[in-house]
């Protein structure tokens, strides 16, 4: 009875042993560890495996422009925070240096605690809580913008884009869905829209629930409220229900502004075909005139043909940039020298719109721009900012039964 | 759809918790079969139905037989590992982006005086009435109906009788899922199917059956109407994202003072 | 002592082991083995809470998560609102939960709510709440509620900051204290009035058991116990989503234990949680050092073995370990 418990618990520490941080002593090498974690599976298996696409195209070019090789290391979050934490841990014991991720701020917040914790730095690629940057860590860096930040440059060059069109209207109706960051948006708009002199105001607010079937309602409700466009925050599934119903309830309105996810994905267009043109789009995208952006296009075109060049694609492809760039500067895969290579990051030949890749005190990369994108012949074309452009934005819409 | 769970868990009295990945499995088919023979999905329902009822014959026979008995948990925690096998073995074989049909009629509408109603909505309905009228008839007339009907109302008295209660049990099982398969070719109509889309029809099948009342099929249907009737008019009346509290809310109300359901019968 | 009678003494040697090796397990663990070791002794913890509704009292709740998520928001609200230690704050969760628990047991039972039904009634009480925390704008509603960070340097068990080993270790003791618990109340008399109400209520009653008071007793104290769970969690993670914390996915998850394990059995959810947790883990490496990167093979692994066990061990993978172990008459 002893003796069996005995050779169980030898054989526990055994294995502990083995598995402990005591065994990874490593000379320094000249690739880089870096853990990406990503739901590729569960309820955020679409955007997940998204941004794996860039991870997949990266390592080419990351090769071409002279920085060292990056040993990718794949870690699924499942879309739950409990696993993002283990596995968050398990990539480092295995001995990651650097961690990249995770989308969705539950689980990026429990990663960073992790990271921060165990002193190794974290760039996240994509999640727009503000609160992440704001808790004072050392370790963990953002290069994508906050919401607010969205917000701003929305309003912004929606303004370059009514003038530019000579249309604008005067009325909107606000729908977004009621999930972390259809509310965050919801939250900062009034407060950022007084900071411009937008020619419309906001007549109606309707909020949805993000696992809704249908949307029947809440689209009549915007149609009832007689307001000239339509100005959202949704996601995929949400956009093309929402086209869907404009459609049948006979509803064009002079423009779509979203201000998030959906209206310019693959499957969007696809689905809608010429019903999915006209909508305009304010989110974090690429300067389509800046070489890097050119070569992730092309090289993203080579390796995925059907799939549109996105801000998945766009900003993992910027977090293993950093991380390359960092330990290139660093010399070393210190964590601690990593943290503060990354802090002095300061990028201009990147592929997102805007002036670079830098890093404030809070591990805020604060100077990122967003652009203006518009569906237009089943691909998508930049209309703002100037400079960052390639196309004129068309405005009014064309009404759905007209095409 | 509804139909189905109240078929099945009336007479078999199995709480199906895979029944809207069984569902899910029903469009992805649907979809498959669009894509190689073009043809309408409404048209499609027959065959996939057919699909669907051997599968679900044979998942009664092989392995929700031996369960009838034991203990709800027990069904429960099987039809769980069967959900879950099932959504990420479409996930892998479909991946996890929203994938649609479009038919000639997607995107039309019918205006009735001040009313715009959806077309395809309204075809799938009408096809839904068909199935359900079908069903009806079924457990009414035929002889194999009356057996089932036996079954559920008293399942010794049906065995002393002759009647082969394992395989009239599977072929229950079999009719629910080819109303569940029926609904999915209907519903790829309407919608777009992704794995995920599965647990919320599973919540959504069961608050329209408990509602209306289960091994009722009038009730399932007037239960979906009411279902229906009340997310939309909290949505009208109160903020859209909360409608679904009230259909919630409905279904507590329904628990606690009529348990059997609007039109349900109370158990024996 | 009194609160070992019972139990062979080849059960206590083998507790006394385990303790010891979960003692100093974070000793030679490394961050990950950690992690692991803070979701098996989580999962074990809220199985064995759980457990008392289902095992001890027969009730099917199925919208567990409800009480996890009200623990959770009552601590961290006041927390982040007030500055209130969560010592102090856990008597706003378990007061929130034990009254939730309440009020459903009252309505289910009063109205005569049972088996399937009373489920699908938890199951609409979490949705509820789901729904409704993400319009409660104190708890920040859907865009979450963050807890301030201090540091991770040194732990400040007050206001439960601090290292993941000091989560370990707090997790431990609320495990091992609900296993003590249960076991001194099955032993008393509720717990005998419990075992009766399960296996015939009517005789039960008819010897003059008022079942209502009981069920109630059962019901208010898993949701309470429950409610612990919840503000360790917060704590820890220092995020709440009610998309997340409420869903029924997570209900689902915290009860898989004690059902492989095996219900109404003091050692099930342990057994469960350390099973099933080893599993995914263990399917995880399976598939890293066999080369397979396709999102979604685990799950599908997973389920089949979820598959296998309910099939041939329908009374949990406990009863036939304790007869190998031959600790049958301390199977409870």
């Amino acid at each position: 009875m002893k003796r069996r418990q005995f050779n169980q618990a030898l054989a526990a520490a055994g294995a502990l042993t083995a598995l402990s941080p005591f065994n990874i002593v490593r000379a320094q090498s000249r690739t880089l560890k870096v853990g990406v974690l990503l739901p590729r599976s569960g309820v955020q298996a679409g955007i997940g495996q998204d941004c794996h696409r860039a991870v997949q195209v990266a390592g080419g070019i990351l090769g071409d422009l002279g920085l060292p090789a990056l040993d990718i290391m794949n870690g699924d979050t499942e879309s739950n925070v409990d696993v993002a934490r283990s596995r968050a841990e398990r990539l480092i014991a295995e001995g990651a240096q650097l961690l990249v991720g995770a989308f969705d701020s539950g689980q990026t917040t429990a990663i960073a605690q992790v990271a921060e914790q165990r002193g190794i730095p974290l760039v996240i690629n994509i999640a727009a809580a503000p609160p992440i940057t704001e808790q004072g860590y050392k370790f963990v860096f953002r290069n994508f913008p906050t919401a607010p930040m969205i917000l701003g440059d929305a309003f912004a060059n929606q303004l370059e884009v009514f003038s530019a069109a000579g249309a604008a209207p005067k009325t909107v109706v606000f729908m977004h869905v009621n999930d972390t960051f259809g509310v965050a948006m919801q939250k900062g708009f009034t407060g950022v829209m007084s900071k411009f002199t937008m020619p419309y105001k906001v007549v109606d607010t309707i909020a949805y629930d993000p696992a809704a079937r249908d949307l029947s309602v809440e689209v009549a409700k915007a149609k009832a409220s007689g307001a000239q466009a339509l100005v959202l925050v949704s996601r995929l599934n949400d956009a093309m229900l929402i086209t869907r119903e404009l459609v049948k309830q006979r509803w064009s309105p002079m423009a779509v502004l979203s201000m998030g996810p959906g209206w310019y994905e693959d499957q969007y267009l696809k689905t809608l075909g010429k019903l999915g043109d006209g909508p305009m789009s304010f989110v974090p995208w690429y300067d389509p005139n800046k070489k890097l952006a050119k070569r992730l296009e092309a090289a993203h075109a080579k390796a995925f043909p059907d799939i549109n060049l996105n801000t998945n694609h766009i900003y993992t492809f910027e977090a293993l940039l950093v991380a390359a760039d960092a330990f290139k500067r660093a010399g070393s895969a210190d964590p601690k020298a990593l943290a503060d290579a990354i802090r002095a990051t300061d990028i201009k030949d990147n592929v997102s719109t805007g002036p670079g890749i830098q890093f404030n005190a809070k591990g805020q990369n604060d100077k990122l721009k967003n652009s203006a994108i518009q569906n237009r012949g089943g691909k998508l074309v930049v209309v703002a900012p100037k400079g960052a452009s390639n196309a004129k934005p068309e405005l009014p819409m064309r009404p759905y039964d007209k095409r | 759809m509804a139909l189905g769970l109240s078929v099945i868990f009336g007479v078999v009295r199995v709480v199906n918790f895979a029944h809207g990945e069984m569902m899910t499995v029903a469009m992805y088919l649907t979809l498959v079969l669009f894509g190689a023979l073009k043809l309408d999905p409404l048209v499609l329902l027959v065959p996939i139905a057919a699909v669907l009822f051997v599968f679900g014959y044979l998942l009664q026979m092989a392995l929700i037989n031996p369960f009838i008995n034991r203990p709800e948990h027990s069904q429960f925690m099987l039809l769980v590992a069967v959900a879950l096998i099932l959504v990420n073995v479409q996930l892998i074989v479909f991946g996890p982006d929203a994938q649609g049909i479009r038919t000639a009629y997607s995107f039309d509408s019918f205006q009735l005086g001040p009313l715009i109603v959806d077309a395809a909505k309204v075809y799938a309905a009408g096809a839904a009435l068909v199935v359900a009228a079908a069903l009806f008839a079924f457990f009414r007339f035929t002889l194999l109906g009356k057996s089932i009907r036996a079954c559920a109302d008293n399942y010794e008295g049906a065995r002393v009788v002759g009647l082969n209660v394992k395989h009239l049990y599977a072929l229950t099982f079999g009719l629910g899922a080819a109303c569940v398969g029926a609904a999915g070719a209907m519903l790829m109509a309407v919608i777009d199917v992704t794995p995920a889309i599965g647990p919320a029809y599973t919540l959504l099948a069961f608050v329209i059956v408990i509602t209306g009342g289960l091994g009722s099929m009038p009730g399932a249907l007037l239960g979906g109407l009411l279902i229906g009737v009340t997310e939309a008019l909290g949505g009208v009346l109160f903020t859209p994202s909360a409608k679904s509290m009230f259909a919630f809310g409905l279904l507590v109300l329904v628990l606690l003072f009529r348990p059997q359901g609007i039109l349900g019968r109370k158990a024996s | 002592m009194k609160i070992l009678e019972g139990v062979p003494r080849r059960g206590l040697a083998m507790l006394a082991a385990l303790l010891a090796l979960l003692l100093v397990f974070p000793f030679f663990a490394s961050g990950y083995l950690l992690a692991i070791g803070f979701l098996i002794l989580y999962f074990a913890y809220v199985g064995q809470a759980w457990n008392i509704m289902m095992g001890f009292a027969g009730q099917l709740s199925l919208g567990h998560s409800l009480y996890v998520g009200l623990g959770a928001y009552a601590a961290a609200a006041l927390y982040v609102h007030f500055g209130l230690s969560p010592w102090i704050g856990l008597l706003a969760s378990i007061g929130t939960c034990a009254l939730a628990g309440a009020v459903i047991g009252f309505l289910a039972f009063r109205f005569g709510v049972a088996g399937v039904y009373f489920a699908i009634l938890t199951i609409a009480f979490a949705e509820f709440a789901r729904i409704g925390f993400d319009h409660f704008a104190w708890v920040r509603g859907s865009s979450g509620l963050f807890l301030p960070v201090a540091n991770y340097t040194e732990n400040d068990l007050w206001n439960l900051r601090g290292s993941p080993r000091m989560f370990y270790y707090l997790m431990l003791g609320l495990t091992a204290g609900a296993f003590v618990l249960c076991h001194a109340l099955l032993r008393s008399r509720m717990g005998y009035y419990w075992l009766a109400i399960r296996e015939s209520p009517e005789a039960a009653q008819a010897l003059g058991v008022n079942i209502f008071r009981y069920k109630m007793y059962a019901v208010v104290l898993s949701a309470a116990m429950t409610s612990l769970a919840g503000v360790v969690f917060a704590f820890y993670y220092n995020n709440l989503f009610p998309e997340q914390i409420f869903h029924i996915s997570r209900s689902i998850e915290l009860i898989l234990g004690p059902i492989i394990g095996g219900i109404g059995t003091l050692v099930g959810p342990l057994v469960g949680a350390l099973l099933l947790t080893g599993l995914a883990e263990g399917m995880g490496e399976l598939l890293l050092a066999l080369g397979v990167d396709v999102p979604g093979v685990k799950q599908v692994f997973y389920g089949i073995c979820l598959l296998v066990v309910v099939i041939f061990l329908p009374h949990g993978v406990w009863p036939p370990l304790a007869r190998k172990l031959k600790l049958d008459a301390s199977g409870k």
